[in-house]
């Protein structure tokens, strides 16, 4: 196995992961923080994906693309953050209630 | 000045005019609503030119200053693009002349900017020509719905919102994991290329898969439609209209593109049966809701369930009959669940609830409104002549010619369970109740805007052969079997 592919699985593992806590865990940060987890994992197959064999330099295209990922994921975890704390606010809690009320 | 039209870049005119509308509101909050008039005017115009354009000359790239592909953003523009652009823009003007007279002015200086924002972020999608922009468009489109669900501070508002943020985020990034699984097998972005290199690979199949799991949440497709009914519902009025009229039309139109172009049948791990199995799962149990709902504006949001079920048929016909069917549904539902929303703002506005046992002769008091929901319920019913039926008809016919006639089955049943759903909200508004409230005067503009999007989605079958011209400009179904 060479070591892209080593890092590109350990990136594949990191977005199951996050998906898998963001699923579970019924905590609002800890449901941001396994969003970011996944995208981080999404970049890391990116970034191991990007290396070419021998002495070439690697490809620019998906580090533009890692670069524009992380200024979204940014902005997203800042309103994410935001939203909770209105909602701590609003119901005393920080977790999400099972059922919705009308 | 013909020349000018023709050779004129709208499609970078139709990203820049609601991002200025965005600032130029958020700037002058004195003058807000008439520059965000003169905004979605601008746009409406800037659509019909750029209509203009393709009919006469054929769909077109634009590189953004100068720089293509692979480094470059390329805008791309076809008949596909301009249906969307051109339901974006009409609906885009109803709710903003709409929302003047919906929310108080504090809460209308907050509303224009996210507003604009999310028109931008619709119309940067609809004029992708690669799948990597297609996922920051798709991000900023979902964001700015967040936030506008949010809008209003309550605490169901908030919660939806909260839900639809992780909804979309894992959406996005399921889609993303897919792009980057293209990227390092083809080596490149572009649709066009892709179309010629793609070819059947276990990358390919896990990469489609993970795309089309991540729409199809972003679309609400049943069993992940669990964040739609109470976003769509909690949220303001005029933002429902625009999330079940446009947003969610939004991860559907990628889900086509890819569909249609990038990846020729049999390329996917999950086949095109399945996606229309849920889509009659989504059929029925979003039909059911819709029936058992007690109040109007969650009735509205499951029938927006519903409706994307029916979308979800075209996948097992794939023939060029079923895509013009599909096609035409997105702009009929687009403009007659618009007009819905907006009914049912009116009502809300007038009896300060959306109670449907306890409505109090709506249709003499509210005629206007009552009549734009009836309209809008003809056309989500699919009787003639509401757009909804030609966009059903043709799909009826795709399933009949292919021999499948259990997809023609259910959308027409699927048609009894919708007027069930519309009568039952028309028979309550004719009694009188009990109940008394203190009611308010609705201002007459938000009365008609509401009938006239309910009239455009009607008339819409009558000038049905204006957008199935439109749709084959740029041959987006050279590749698809006639039937």
């Amino acid at each position: 196995m060479t070591t892209e592919t080593l890092y590109a699985l350990v990136g594949v593992g990191l977005f199951i992961l996050g998906l898998y806590a963001l699923f579970v865990r019924a905590n609002l940060l800890r449901k941001i923080l396994a969003a970011n987890v996944m995208s981080s994992g999404v970049f890391l197959v990116l970034v191991a994906l990007a290396r070419r064999t021998g002495t070439v330099a690697p490809d620019p295209v998906p580090h533009a693309m890692v670069i524009t990922g992380i200024v979204v994921a940014v902005s997203v975890t800042a309103f994410a953050l935001i939203l909770m704390l209105r909602i701590a606010m609003k119901t005393g809690q920080t977790e999400l209630p099972d059922t919705w009320s009308e | 000045m013909e020349v000018i039209i023709t050779t004129f870049p709208w499609g970078v005119v139709l990203i820049l005019v609601p991002l200025f509308g965005a600032l130029s509101c958020f700037m002058w909050p004195n003058v807000a609503r008439y520059l965000a008039l003169s905004t979605a005017f601008a746009l409406v115009m800037s659509v019909i030119a750029l209509a203009v354009r393709l009919i006469t000359t054929g769909s077109y790239r634009h590189e953004i200053g100068g720089w293509g592909a692979p480094l470059g953003i390329e805008l791309f523009a076809d008949g596909l693009s301009l249906l969307m652009l051109a339901a974006t823009a009409v609906v885009g003007f109803a709710v903003t002349v709409y929302s003047i007279g919906y929310f108080p002015n504090r809460q209308l200086l907050r509303f224009l900017p996210i507003w604009f924002l999310l028109l931008a972020a619709l119309n940067a999608l609809f004029l992708s020509g690669d799948i990597f922009n297609l996922y920051v468009a798709l991000e900023l489109t979902g964001l700015a719905a967040v936030a506008l669900t949010a809008m209003s501070g309550g605490r169901a508002a908030l919660i939806a919102a909260m839900r639809y943020l992780f909804a979309t985020l894992v959406g996005s990034m399921s889609y993303l994991l897919g792009v980057v699984l293209i990227y390092h097998s083809f080596g490149s972005l572009d649709f066009m290329i892709l179309a010629e290199r793609v070819e059947a690979s276990p990358a390919t199949w896990s990469a489609l898969g993970l795309m089309s799991i991540g729409l199809a949440l972003k679309t609400a497709l049943f069993p992940l439609h669990f964040w739609l009914p109470p976003a769509h519902a909690s949220a303001p009025a005029p933002v429902s209209a625009a999330l079940s009229g446009l947003v969610v039309k939004a991860s559907f139109y990628i889900l086509l593109r890819l569909w249609l172009e990038v990846f020729p049948a049999g390329h996917s791990l999950i086949p095109g049966e399945f996606l229309g199995a849920l889509g009659v799962c989504a059929i029925f149990w979003g039909g059911l809701q819709a029936l058992r709902a007690t109040r109007l504006k969650l009735l509205i949001a499951y029938s927006t369930v519903m409706q994307v079920g029916y979308f979800f048929l075209v996948f097992p016909l794939a023939t060029v009959v079923a895509w013009h069917g599909v096609l035409f549904l997105l702009l009929s539902h687009a403009l007659a669940k618009a007009a819905m929303f907006l009914a049912a703002g009116n009502i809300i506005y007038f009896a300060g609830h959306d109670r449907i046992v306890d409505f109090d002769r709506i249709a003499q008091q509210l005629p206007m409104t009552l009549a734009a929901f009836a309209l809008a319920g003809v056309c989500i019913m699919g009787l003639p002549p509401g757009g909804g039926f030609i966009a059903k008809w043709l799909m009826v016919q795709a399933s009949l010619e292919s021999g499948q006639w259990w997809w023609a089955a259910a959308l027409i049943l699927g048609s009894l369970v919708a007027a069930a759903y519309v009568f039952k909200v028309v028979g309550h508004s004719f009694t009188q109740t009990t109940v008394r409230e203190k009611t308010n005067v609705v201002p007459v503009l938000m009365e008609w805007t509401a009938l006239a999007l309910a009239l455009a989605s009607v008339l819409l079958g009558l000038v049905a052969s204006w957008p199935l011209a439109w749709m084959e400009i740029g041959g987006v179904f050279a590749g698809v079997p006639a039937r």
